[in-house]
């Protein structure tokens, strides 16, 4: 976020400063030439499936991963939501068991490098906890272990999110919600929440475009996500720039939309902050 | 001094922050009925004093006694407690991201357990009696601090207490609202409001104050009718500091 901010003041400077000296070349240089030129390749990789048979062979092979990379995304945004807010509760709590446990998680969870951390919730937390219920562990579908290891590896990143959210409104919300006699809990959901989670909604959009990307990691679990099958395809047939190049475009093309849709909401709030 | 008849007894109360002795001992009864209003220089312990009534801030040591009723550390009773009191803050802590008579009608709602319908008809009276009916549906952002005072006042009200607190209501007005919302605290005392007030608005406290309280460094320098520690102060400090508020 910090640095899309930069990004977005440099850009300002950039333009104040070209008005200030000639208005011609004050709107071209203010003009998005990065976009044009991301929407120059994407066209250009449309325009190469279309034509050419070996990309479109890769194109094909590989869209085929496409629901399960969106599938996974939403799914362990979701759960890592749900966490993120109960540990980001936890994290601001007057309870110490609560309060602790929701650091330690938080500090575990950034400690360790998250593909370390996927292989190990895959691999051995998830084993464990399923045959801590009874089920074999190698029953578990890969695919449900991939939405847990992210969504618990996310979770503590959007919990810091809801902190960070809680803690931006002002003590005397609470003083005044206590004071009319709603409890802490009442308190947080009517008064501190809303308020907070609205201030953090554009830190939560990037965490989803984040995850996105990250779940090309659950490729290592052989989950057939689109990295998964563009490794495949790659292997196969020996044609890596085919492969990667649409993988890339693809992420590319999904980040972008998202990162569109996010900047839209942070202007929307700056508005209605005024 | 007895417990179970009066609005508020504090009895020995002290209030540290880490090093800080915000509070130092202090003993205060507030009839039921009665206005008082509290003053003295910042930093002399009066807001803490304020908070620690309806436990805002839980003292080190002494104790609180809210209408018959001890303020537990543990705090089973407290919210039960916190509805019985009314408090208004020096920066309105209204809610920024509802209307005025939703700032007004959630508590009734989630707290008093009444209708929506109900909590709404309560809130409009509420909003009519501190004269801005017609400000109901407009978020705090957009009205003026005084209005926003006024909404605040009116929340507190909603939920029928039978004591109100004011954290020095009109130290973050303009001039020109101070008296707007004066006008509706004076509504109140002569309603038969119970108020302690911590305010240095002397004419308010000339005509409302039943008991004035002066305080300096944790501690009460003085207390008394308003007549005799406006007029006739047995401390020397409080004379010092009501001649330097009186020649401004």
């Amino acid at each position: 976020m910090a640095e899309q901010e930069l990004l977005d003041s440099a850009q300002r400077d950039a333009i104040s400063l070209a008005r200030r000296t000639d208005p011609l070349t004050g709107r071209l240089s203010g003009f998005p030439w990065w976009l044009v030129t991301i929407i120059f390749v994407l066209v250009a990789t449309v325009y190469f499936v279309s034509t050419n048979e070996t990309y479109r062979e890769a194109y094909e092979f590989i869209i085929r991963g496409i629901s399960i990379t969106i599938q996974t995304t939403l799914y362990a945004y979701a759960i890592a939501i749900v966490i993120g807010l109960i540990m980001g509760l936890g994290r601001v709590s007057n309870n110490v068991i609560f309060r602790n446990f929701a650091r330690f998680y938080v500090e575990v969870v950034r400690g360790i490098p998250m593909l370390v951390l996927i292989f190990y919730i895959a691999f051995v937390a998830v084993v464990d906890l399923a045959e801590m219920v009874g089920i074999p562990g190698r029953n578990v579908p890969m695919n449900s272990r991939a939405v847990i290891a992210l969504a618990i590896t996310y979770g503590a990143f959007s919990a810091e999110i809801f902190r960070a959210g809680i803690q931006s409104i002002g003590r005397g919300q609470m003083e005044a919600a206590r004071s009319l006699g709603m409890s802490y809990a009442q308190a947080m959901r009517y008064i501190i929440l809303p308020q907070g989670i609205r201030n953090v909604l554009p830190a939560l959009g990037n965490d989803f475009i984040a995850m996105l990307k990250d779940s090309s990691l659950v490729s290592v679990l052989a989950v057939r996500d689109i990295t998964q099958v563009a490794r495949l395809h790659a292997g196969s047939t020996f044609r890596f720039r085919e492969a990667y190049t649409i993988l890339a475009v693809l992420y590319l093309s999904m980040t972008l939309v998202l990162s569109a849709i996010v900047q839209w909401m942070e202007r929307r709030l700056h508005v209605s902050h005024k | 001094m007895s417990v179970t008849n009066s609005a508020i007894v504090v009895k020995n109360l002290y209030k540290y922050f880490g090093d800080v002795e915000a509070v130092r001992g202090v003993d205060l009864t507030v009839e039921r009925g009665k206005v008082v209003v509290i003053f003295g220089p910042s930093g002399s312990g009066k807001s803490t004093l304020l908070r620690c009534m309806n436990h805002l801030e839980v003292e080190t040591e002494g104790e609180v006694w809210v209408n018959g009723k001890r303020l537990e550390e543990r705090a089973g009773n407290i919210n039960e407690i916190r509805t019985e009191i009314g408090m208004v803050f020096q920066l309105f802590n209204l809610f920024p991201h509802l209307s005025a008579v939703e700032n007004i009608a959630l508590a009734q709602r989630v707290v008093r357990g009444r209708s929506k319908q109900e909590a709404f008809d309560v809130a409009m009276r509420q909003l009519v009696r501190v004269g801005i009916g017609d400000k109901a549906q407009v978020l705090p952002g957009q009205l003026s601090g005084g209005q926003q005072q006024r909404v605040a006042i009116a929340r507190a009200l909603a939920m029928d207490p039978k004591i109100m607190l004011f954290d020095e209501p009109t130290s973050a007005l303009d001039p020109e609202m101070i008296k707007e919302v004066l006008d509706v605290m004076l509504d109140l005392v002569k309603e038969g409001m119970t108020m302690v007030v911590v305010t240095h608005e002397m004419g308010f406290a000339r005509a409302a104050a039943d008991l004035g309280v002066f305080m300096d460094q944790g501690v009460i320098v003085e207390q008394g009718s308003w007549e005799q520690l406006f007029n006739n102060p047995k401390e020397l400090r409080t004379k010092q500091f009501l001649s330097q508020i009186l020649k401004h």
